[in-house]
């Protein structure tokens, strides 16, 4: 089988999957969640539920604050017992509801049978509608509301599903355990996407180094009834799971500037979102869980997880659960190395988008001292998207903005690869990151004047 | 041998008086009519190129200045009165009076009031870590303390104070230019009326948290209890967002708020030092 690949840049960071073998174990419940009204992309949700409130498990506590919202639902049963900013993981406030833990009750008309449920028996409109009560949203990192995306705009139609199993950041297993330990689900979750698309074919793209996750899920696709589905195997490279980059190695297909990949004719979504939507439609039950790796290199393997989490759960209860911080650990990351961010704040909670806690050690998160560029192109070898890092760096410096936006500052998909690959330690992502911030700024004002 | 060198200086001359001619004529042809009050005014400009004025340098400003049919939109405000009257002399004018006005720094959250909980090792500029995150103290709001203002002063008013990691302001070189306003992601600078002598009262903070959760991250910080507002005499402070605010326009200097204040958030500076009583100086 040849492997596909997107065809500009990227790079080859040691994957270190560490913690591949170990299974996925439950956590067990906090005493307190705090649940997040900003854990998905767009508005924040509006709470419905009021201080003293008893909730149950899987009951709805937020409502979605507009088109691109989502709604949020209680991972615990217990206690409301505030509402209101609290401290993300960088820090900056956003509003969450604490549920004080009392016992382990839910909603009813949750499936909670292991059961696997082949047969999709709502219908299109059904579908979207289960999805979006039950508030699933994208697993692989941005968080965008699903529903939201199987509703391609009118005159767009999907030609293509694909199913990001390619987990290209290093150290993160949450995706290839659950494509090992739930495959079928995974499937029937794509079928289901597959249905509400209009019947488009699906392709589930696999990194090589995952090869047990290739097996398990091709075995799934033919021992299950649905047509039109198939495992593509990718070639190991950082960033293959990007949705562009995605789109690009499976259909060989560029998404334009500033467009959405239902543009280029394709949808994805990762292969978490697909498990989160077939417990959706066919087990009813909402988004209340995740799961989570918590690995690193300083961190034995046999001190390893992959934990099945209540989404709200406090990051500092699932490190303590874990074993506490392990010594020689110099940062610890939210999200993988290379896109993943520091946690400035250990009580932040996770959100439906948490994938790792990552113990990283001193040397492995060294900042280089910054020296001149040298130019030797490296950066503009390996930006995926094509931009030229090092001019775009040279504009920030300027503060060029109309530069920058010629410059296709606002293509940048802040993988790292830059950064990554600068033999002069230029803290290249740093400076574009902020940049693209500032052109935002300037395109809205221009489109405010028209 | 005395013909070449007569015919040399011959053709060499001829050339010369040809190309001359063709010089003028293309002058002439193409010439600019400008204004020569531009030049005038841009002599007496201060020649920083500082873009305070809002223009793109003194040249841009002197040009923008002539062609408009007064000065109320263009001032300078690092030439001041005394720039901005010979501008108004030359252009026929009269001259805009304008307060002389002093950048601000909104946050006392020295390193000692405003403990430090994690540890920043990205690059040393204050738009990066503001992108990034909240900062490594538990105020989002405060300063960041990479010195982006500092950078941005071109007249070295401003200088990181080691000891409490916030910038400081050197009045007398402070032109109130704004590039420091502009340059602070976390919006703390404010442009404020220079005051009587150089006397100001200001909320020396930005912090909208509650009260218990500011008091938390800064002992320094304003926490809106409302005392200073309930005090003044003159209805200069509102607090709103949990944030008390001075309005310099209003404020008559009476520094009652500043003995109010339960956090000493609110500053008083360049008030002469009373005998008796102590004053908080900067």
């Amino acid at each position: 089988m040849s492997k596909l690949t997107f065809s500009i840049g990227g790079v080859h960071p040691d994957d270190s999957k560490l913690s591949k073998d170990c299974a996925i174990e439950v956590l067990p419940l906090p005493q307190t969640v705090y649940v997040s009204m900003n854990q998905h992309l767009g508005a924040p949700a509006k709470p419905l539920v009021t201080v003293g409130d008893k909730v149950l498990a899987g009951q709805v506590i937020a409502e979605p604050g507009g088109f691109i919202s989502a709604y949020v639902h209680s991972p615990v049963s217990g206690t409301v017992k505030s509402i209101g900013p609290r401290k993300d993981l960088a820090g900056n406030p956003a509003v969450h509801v604490e549920i004080a833990v009392e016992g382990d009750e839910w909603v009813e008309g949750i499936d909670f049978s292991n059961d696997i449920d082949v047969n999709i028996k709502l219908d299109r409109e059904q579908i979207i509608e289960r999805v979006k009560m039950c508030g699933v949203v994208g697993l692989g990192g941005a968080t965008f509301p699903t529903h939201v995306k199987l509703c391609p705009p009118p005159g767009k139609t999907a030609e293509c599903l694909i199913i990001n199993g390619a987990e290209c950041e290093p150290y993160l297993t949450s995706d290839y355990r659950i494509m090992l330990e739930k495959s079928k689900e995974i499937v029937i979750g794509a079928a289901i996407m597959q249905k509400a698309l209009g019947g488009c074919p699906c392709v589930i793209g696999i990194e090589d180094n995952k090869p047990e996750a290739i097996a398990a899920m091709s075995d799934a696709v033919a021992s299950l009834p649905y047509e039109g589905i198939r495992v593509a195997v990718l070639a190991k490279r950082y960033p293959q799971g990007g949705e562009k980059q995605l789109i690009n190695a499976v259909m060989g297909r560029e998404v334009p500037p500033g467009a959405l990949p239902i543009d280029a004719g394709a949808v994805v979504q990762n292969a978490g979102t697909a498990l989160a939507v077939y417990e959706a439609v066919q087990k009813n039950k909402p988004l209340v869980t995740n799961v989570l790796t918590v690995t690193g290199n300083c961190l034995p393997v046999s001190a390893q997880h992959n934990y099945l989490f209540r989404i709200g759960t406090p990051i500092s209860f699932i490190i303590e659960q874990a074993g506490g911080i392990p010594e020689g650990a110099a940062k610890v990351i939210s999200g993988g190395p290379m896109m993943g961010k520091a946690i400035a704040n250990l009580d932040a909670t996770t959100v439906k988008g948490s994938s790792s806690v990552l113990y990283l050690s001193e040397e492995s998160t060294r900042r280089w001292k910054e020296s001149s560029c040298i130019r030797c192109g490296r950066c503009a070898e390996a930006c995926p998207m094509g931009l030229e890092p090092f001019l775009l760096n040279r504009l920030v410096k300027a503060g060029d903005l109309e530069g920058l936006e010629a410059a296709a500052v606002m293509d940048c998909i802040e993988c790292g690869c830059c950064l990554y690959s600068c033999p002069a330690g230029i803290p290249l992502l740093d400076r574009i990151r902020p940049a693209k911030g500032q052109v935002i700024g300037i395109l809205k004002a221009r489109n405010a004047k028209k | 041998m005395t013909s070449t060198v007569i015919w040399t200086i011959a053709i060499l001359a001829g050339l010369g008086l040809v190309l001359a001619l063709v010089l003028f004529l293309v002058a002439r042809r193409f010439r600019v009519e400008e204004d020569p009050r531009i030049d005038e005014v841009e002599k007496v400009m201060p020649g920083a190129n500082c873009g305070g004025c809002g223009f793109a340098g003194c040249r841009a400003f002197a040009e923008a200045a002539v062609k408009a049919p007064n000065l109320d939109n263009n001032y300078c405000p690092v030439g001041g009165e005394a720039v901005m009257a010979q501008v108004a002399r030359i252009l026929g004018y009269e001259a805009v009076k304008k307060t002389p006005q002093v950048a601000v720094v909104r946050c006392n959250g020295t390193c000692e009031a405003r403990p430090r909980v994690n540890e920043y090792d990205g690059a040393s500029s204050c738009k990066i870590k503001a992108a990034l995150y909240a900062g490594d103290t538990l105020c989002p709001f405060g300063c960041l303390g990479c010195g982006d203002c500092v950078e941005a002063c071109q007249f070295g008013a401003l200088s990181m104070d080691p000891a409490t990691g916030l910038p400081v302001v050197d009045e007398e070189k402070c032109t109130a230019c704004g590039s420091c306003v502009k340059a602070c992601p976390k919006h703390i600078i404010e442009l404020r009326n220079k005051g009587p002598r150089s006397m100001r009262v200001f909320v020396s903070c930005v912090n909208k948290d509650k009260g218990v959760v500011a008091r938390k991250a800064c002992a320094n910080a304003c926490i809106g209890c409302g005392k200073c507002q309930k005090v003044c005499a003159h209805e200069a402070i509102t607090v709103e967002d949990n944030l008390a605010y001075i309005d310099f326009a209003k404020c008559k200097l009476c520094k009652k708020c500043v003995a109010e204040c339960p956090t000493g958030a609110i500053h008083a500076v360049n008030f002469p030092v009373l005998p008796k009583k102590e004053v908080t100086n900067e």
